[in-house]
């Protein structure tokens, strides 16, 4: 069975833990140098989905296709194809940064010269050159996760998984890990990515799709699910003095609109495209004096509260940054 | 060719970083030590070293094996490097093999401890030298699918020692170490004959001159089966359990 021209495919994708229905009938392919984002909040099936495309667990149903080739049930005959950068750093703690990324090159099967120079390149290119023979366990945060970064690149992977590569880092550290996906992007690499940080996938990713209790929700062209939320109404209106008075009129009048105040503030959202004269005619009407109305700009975030109807999770970052 | 560049880092990988640290050396050497004072003081009679040393180099390798792969194993699942080893191109079967081998050297090791420490006092002769280390070798081999068994059904290291120590000293008792396997229990005897170290001591006297149980090539080929059915049982548990 071929499935072209995806560099990966997924159809029908099912992972049941005993009652549990993990991931359910998952859909989707992921075109050859692309970023593809794939969010969803905790417990959406992401990692599981990860692991059943990276040969750590085995799909209940549905079907694995690697470069237009059936993989379902032999995963392990195409992983030399991928770079796996997993949500925890699980290097080898009493290793220096050489020595694992030297380790892990052997794993797939790189000669000593070569993958000698390879980690010398990586350590370099992700700044680590200083602390090359420095134990992988006393590293920080972000350096750990720039390394395991590195060694899921050792092999010169086409395929690249990325489970929450800026989570819990400083934001130099995610800010210099999102410039080195962008490059590898340029350089033809093809990047699976799942992220919590909405703002992240906004920036980097070429399509997204949202999954929502182990199902595929909405999955287009990142600018597309832009332009969706900007087809939306949302005006914020700044009036003269307290605007509390506005929200039952203003619900009468417009019959599907919803309406919060705060203070001088009355913010109007509707699933629908609102224009903004008979808004203003209202306002005028009733003699109040308007000090400003703003579209708000949409933001993928309201894409993924409309389609998964849940807030995407913020983790506490340490090393205090957004990314 | 890539496959065995991989099968060779893993087993450099784990003897420099578990096998060779020195707390784990001078386990390596003190453990079998001890097993030898254990056999001195039990013994009523003259001491005679060369009926002791089978007991003494079985107890080394069983222990020593069983316990380095269970925790070592244990440590990287919870570490979640073992991952990583999953998720790399190397056959299932290599890989197991690759983890076991840093383990099946040490518990050889473990073994000729005794076995240099004796040279000094009894002659041994030559002959019998691909016997002993073939011994060895298989009783490391299924001592560490043994260790692998244990690390594949816990989650943390403790849990790991406890569960070892559950099969190994009923093993040491049924495996005609310290009881003649006609004076266990018919019932508890039947357990005997499935026990690897009843063979491998048994090729370890053999090879040293002492009296024997069974015939060589039966002894070497009851480990060698018991060896293949707990490599088997250990892939399977593998498959199951960790690729899930």
């Amino acid at each position: 069975m071929k499935s072209e021209p995806f560099a990966f495919e997924v159809r029908g994708l099912r992972k049941d833990f005993g009652s549990l229905r993990a991931v359910d009938s998952l859909s989707f392919g992921v075109f050859p140098g692309e970023i593809f984002g794939f969010l969803g909040p905790n417990g959406a099936g992401k990692t599981t989905t990860i692991r059943m495309l990276t040969g750590l667990a085995r799909p209940t149903g549905g079907r694995l296709f690697f470069f237009g080739e059936e993989r379902t049930a032999d995963v392990k005959a195409v992983q030399h194809l991928m770079g796996i950068v997993p949500d925890d750093n699980n290097l080898y703690p009493e290793l220096t940064g050489r020595a694992n990324l030297e380790f892990c090159g052997a794993l797939y099967g790189m000669p000593r010269k070569e993958r000698q120079e390879r980690a010398e390149m990586l350590l370099e290119r992700f700044g680590l050159a200083e602390a090359a023979g420095r134990l992988f366990g006393t590293y920080s945060k972000g350096m750990r996760r720039k390394l395991v970064l590195a060694a899921a690149l050792m092999h010169r992977p086409p395929i690249l998984f990325l489970d929450e590569p800026t989570t819990g880092i400083d934001v130099a550290s995610a800010r210099s890990i999102r410039q080195l996906l962008d490059d590898l992007r340029c350089e033809g690499t093809t990047i699976f990515l799942t992220t919590h940080y909405i703002e992240e996938a906004q920036r980097l990713c070429d399509r997204i799709a949202f999954i929502a209790e182990g199902r595929l929700v909405a999955l287009d062209a990142t600018a597309t699910l832009l332009a969706s939320a900007r087809e939306e109404g949302a005006i914020d209106f700044v009036v003269e003095g307290e605007a509390f008075s506005l929200k039952e009129p203003l619900g009468r009048a417009f019959g599907g609109v919803t309406c919060r105040v705060e203070g001088d503030t009355v913010s109007v959202r509707s699933a629908e495209p609102l224009r903004l004269t008979p808004f203003l005619n209202f306002f005028r009407d009733r003699g109040i004096e308007l000090r400003e109305a703003r579209r708000e700009k949409p933001s993928l975030e309201e894409v993924f509260l409309r389609v998964t109807g849940k807030a995407p999770e913020k983790r506490a970052k340490e090393g205090g940054g957004r990314p | 060719m890539k496959r065995w560049i991989a099968f060779r880092a893993i087993l450099i990988k784990d003897v420099r970083s578990y096998y060779l640290k020195p707390p784990n050396l001078s386990w390596g050497l003190l453990f079998p030590l001890a097993w030898t004072l254990m056999f001195f003081l039990r013994s009523q009679d003259p001491i005679d070293i060369r009926s002791l040393l089978p007991g003494v180099m079985t107890l080394s390798v069983l222990f020593g094996t069983t316990s380095m792969l269970a925790v070592t194993v244990t440590f990287e699942r919870k570490g979640k490097s073992f991952e990583r080893l999953l998720q790399a191109p190397i056959p299932l079967g290599l890989l197991v093999l690759a983890k076991t081998s840093g383990a099946i050297l040490f518990g050889t090791l473990n073994a000729l401890v005794p076995l240099a420490l004796a040279a000094f006092y009894i002659p041994l002769e030559a002959s019998g030298a691909a016997r002993l280390l073939t011994a060895c070798l298989l009783l490391a081999f299924s001592s560490a699918f043994l260790g692998l068994l244990v690390a594949v059904s816990v989650q943390e290291v403790f849990e790991a020692q406890t569960l070892s120590n559950f099969f190994r000293f009923p093993m040491v008792f049924l495996c005609g170490l310290f009881f003649p396997l006609e004076r266990i229990p018919l019932p508890l005897r039947s357990l005997s004959y499935i026990l690897p170290p009843t063979y491998g001591a048994d090729l370890l006297r053999g090879a040293l001159g002492e009296e024997i149980l069974f015939s060589t090539a039966s002894s070497l080929a009851r480990l060698t089966a018991l060896c293949m059915i707990l490599a088997l049982l250990c892939l399977r548990a593998i498959n199951r359990r960790w690729i899930d």
